[in-house]
C-alpha cells in the first residue's frame, strides 16, 4: 500500500505514527483515506479550494508534486508519499 | 527581565514558547521572534546605537539574543554605505547607493545571520551546527562554529563552485555534499532535523537565524543618517532576508529612530534562469508562487521553490515596489558594470541586483531623484568562474619586457 510519512508537528494528529498506510489510487484519494483514518489530515493540507496549502510540500517518491500531477498524481503500492513543511519541521530532541 | 515574549505563527497567530522550531503546528505557516515592544521602547535609542561596538550588535537589543549570552562573533556588519556617483551617472540616479556587504568576514551578508543563530544556538545547548547552503551559507556556518569551537555539518550541492568549496573547507567541518540541486538538499536537512540534535541555521533555529537580516536595513538608515531611502533593491533567493528588510524599516519607525514615518519601495531581484517569485509577481495570483527547477549561474540565489516568495510578493505590491529578473548575460553584464564603475567586485547574485536596478533604470522607473540602495550581498571572487568563461578581459595585451615592445603594441 502506498505509505504517507508524517512530520513531526503533524505526528499528534497521526497518534505519533511516523508513517501511515493508505489505500489508494491517486493523491486525492491517498488524503481522504490518510484524513479517514485520522480525522484533521485534510484542513493541514488542503485549503479551502480543496488545493494544497502554500506552506505544505508533498513529494511522491521524492518528486514534488507541484511539478507533476499534483493531486492527480497516481500513487502504486509502494510508493512513498512525504510531507513536508515549506521550511522544513520538527523540533529539537530532548 | 526577558526582552523576547515568544514566537508567533505569521499566518494564524497561534503562540509558541521559545524554542528551536520555527513551523507552526497548526497550519505549516513560519514562526517569528516576538519582542517585548514597550519594554523596549524604553531602552533603544539612536544615541544607545551609535555607542555601541562598530559591528551589527549594535543593535543587539532588536536581535532575538538575550543580554546574558556571549555572543559569537568576527566584527560582522557595519559594512560601507557607498555612494555611487559613477554608477549612477551611467544609470541616471543622482542618489545612488551601495550597501557593500561582501566586506563581511566571510564575505557576504550571510555572517549577519549566522552570528545571530550560533550565538543562540550555542547559549541554548547546542553541541552541534548545521545547514543546507547554496555556498554562502555554508561558508559562514564553517567559520562561525570553528570560531565558536562547536561540531559543524554543512550540507552542500555536490557540484558547488571550487572557490566556495575550498572557502568552506578551510574550516574543517563535516562537508555533506548531495548529489542534487539546492532545493533537494534543503529538503533532506528538513528531515534530517527531526532526528538529529542538531541547530540547523536556515531550518529549526530559522527564527532566530533569519533576524540578522534585519541589521543590513538598520544600517543602511543609520548610515544615511538615520533616513530611510527611497527604493532598496534585493536579491531573492527563499524571500527570508527581504521580509526582514520590510520589517526592520516598520522598528525604525516604531521605534522612533528615523525621522520620518515613509516606509521605502521594497523591489525584488530574480536571475530569469531561477525566477519563482517573479513569475508569481508578474501572473494574476502573485502570492502563489509555483516552485521552478533551478537552471542559472546565480546559484547562490537559486532556490526553485522559496520559503517566502508568497511574503517577497505581498510587501513589493504593498510598498510599491516590483520585483524584476534578469538574463545570464545581464547578470555578467551587471558584475562588470558595478566593477567598472565603482571598483566593487560581486558574485552573481550581485550581478542579478545591479542587472534589475539597470533594467528598471533604462525602463525610466525613476525620475532621477530618489534614494535608491541597491544590496551587494556577496564578494565576486566566490564565483570568479563565471567571467574566466565569460571570454575574460578584452583590454589586456601581452608584451616583452622591452620598451619597444610596450610602444609598439600599446597606444598613449
Amino acid at each position: 500500500m502506498p505509505q504517507f510519512r508524517i512530520p513531526g508537528p503533524l505526528r499528534r494528529l497521526s497518534d505519533g505514527q511516523t508513517t501511515v498506510d493508505v489505500e489508494a489510487t491517486d493523491l486525492a484519494n491517498a488524503i481522504d483515506a490518510l484524513d479517514a483514518r485520522y480525522p484533521g489530515f485534510r484542513d493541514r493540507l488542503l485549503d479551502e479550494k480543496g488545493e494544497l496549502r502554500q506552506f505544505v510540500n508533498v513529494y511522491l517518491n521524492d518528486e514534488d508534486v507541484r511539478l507533476g500531477a499534483g493531486l492527480r498524481a497516481k500513487v502504486h503500492e509502494k510508493d512513498e508519499i512525504s510531507i513536508v513543511p515549506a521550511v522544513a519541521g520538527g523540533r529539537r530532541r530532548a | 527581565m526577558s526582552k523576547l515574549l515568544g514566537m508567533r505563527c505569521r499566518e494564524c497567530g497561534a503562540e509558541y514558547e521559545l524554542a528551536a522550531t520555527h513551523v507552526c503546528e497548526m497550519c505549516f505557516g513560519p514562526l517569528d521572534v516576538v519582542y517585548d515592544q514597550a519594554a523596549l521602547k524604553k531602552v533603544v535609542s539612536r544615541d544607545r546605537i551609535e555607542k555601541g561596538p562598530k559591528s551589527m550588535w549594535r543593535y543587539r537589543d532588536l536581535l532575538p539574543v538575550e543580554d546574558s549570552a556571549p555572543l559569537v562573533t568576527l566584527g560582522e556588519g557595519m559594512t560601507p554605505l557607498v555612494k555611487a556617483d559613477r554608477l549612477g551617472a551611467e544609470l541616471g540616479l543622482r542618489n545612488l547607493y551601495l550597501k557593500n556587504d561582501s566586506m563581511n568576514p566571510t564575505n557576504s551578508f550571510k555572517d549577519r545571520v549566522v552570528s545571530v543563530a550560533i550565538s543562540w544556538a550555542r547559549s541554548n545547548g547546542f553541541e552541534t551546527i548545521a545547514c543546507a547552503s547554496t555556498g554562502n551559507l555554508a561558508n559562514a556556518v564553517a567559520a562561525y562554529a570553528a570560531r565558536a569551537g562547536l561540531e559543524c555539518f554543512v550540507f552542500i550541492p555536490v557540484d558547488l563552485e571550487p572557490a566556495k568549496v575550498v572557502s568552506i573547507g578551510v574550516f574543517d567541518p563535516n562537508v555533506v555534499a548531495v548529489r542534487g540541486n539546492y532545493d533537494e538538499v534543503n529538503r533532506l536537512c528538513s528531515q534530517l532535523v527531526e532526528s538529529t540534535p542538531w541547530a540547523f541555521c536556515n531550518i529549526n533555529i530559522r527564527p532566530f537565524y533569519a533576524e540578522g537580516s534585519k541589521t543590513l536595513t538598520f544600517e543602511t538608515a543609520e548610515q544615511l543618517g538615520w533616513k530611510l531611502p527611497d527604493e532598496i533593491i534585493i536579491p531573492i533567493a527563499s524571500g527570508c532576508q527581504f521580509v526582514r528588510h520590510r520589517q526592520a524599516a516598520r522598528e525604525l519607525v516604531e521605534y522612533g529612530l528615523v525621522r520620518e514615518d515613509r516606509v521605502p519601495k521594497f523591489t525584488g531581484a530574480q536571475a530569469l534562469g531561477c525566477a519563482p517569485v517573479y513569475n508569481a509577481f508578474k501572473s494574476d495570483t502573485p502570492e502563489r508562487v509555483l516552485p521552478v527547477k533551478p537552471n542559472t549561474i546565480a546559484r547562490s540565489i537559486a532556490i526553485g521553490n522559496p520559503s517566502d516568495g508568497m511574503y517577497v510578493n505581498r510587501i513589493a505590491l504593498e510598498t510599491g515596489g516590483v520585483v524584476e529578473a534578469v538574463t545570464e548575460e545581464e547578470i555578467v553584464d551587471g558584475i562588470r558594470l558595478l566593477a567598472r564603475t565603482e571598483g566593487i567586485f560581486t558574485e552573481t547574485a550581485g550581478g542579478v541586483t545591479i542587472g534589475v536596478l539597470a533594467k528598471l533604470a533604462r525602463a525610466g522607473r525613476w525620475n532621477g531623484d530618489e534614494v535608491v540602495v541597491a544590496y551587494i550581498t556577496g564578494h565576486g571572487l566566490k564565483t570568479a568562474d563565471v567571467l574566466a568563461s565569460a571570454n575574460g578581459h578584452s583590454r589586456r595585451v601581452e608584451i616583452e619586457p622591452t620598451l619597444k615592445s610596450f610602444r609598439e603594441v600599446v597606444k598613449i
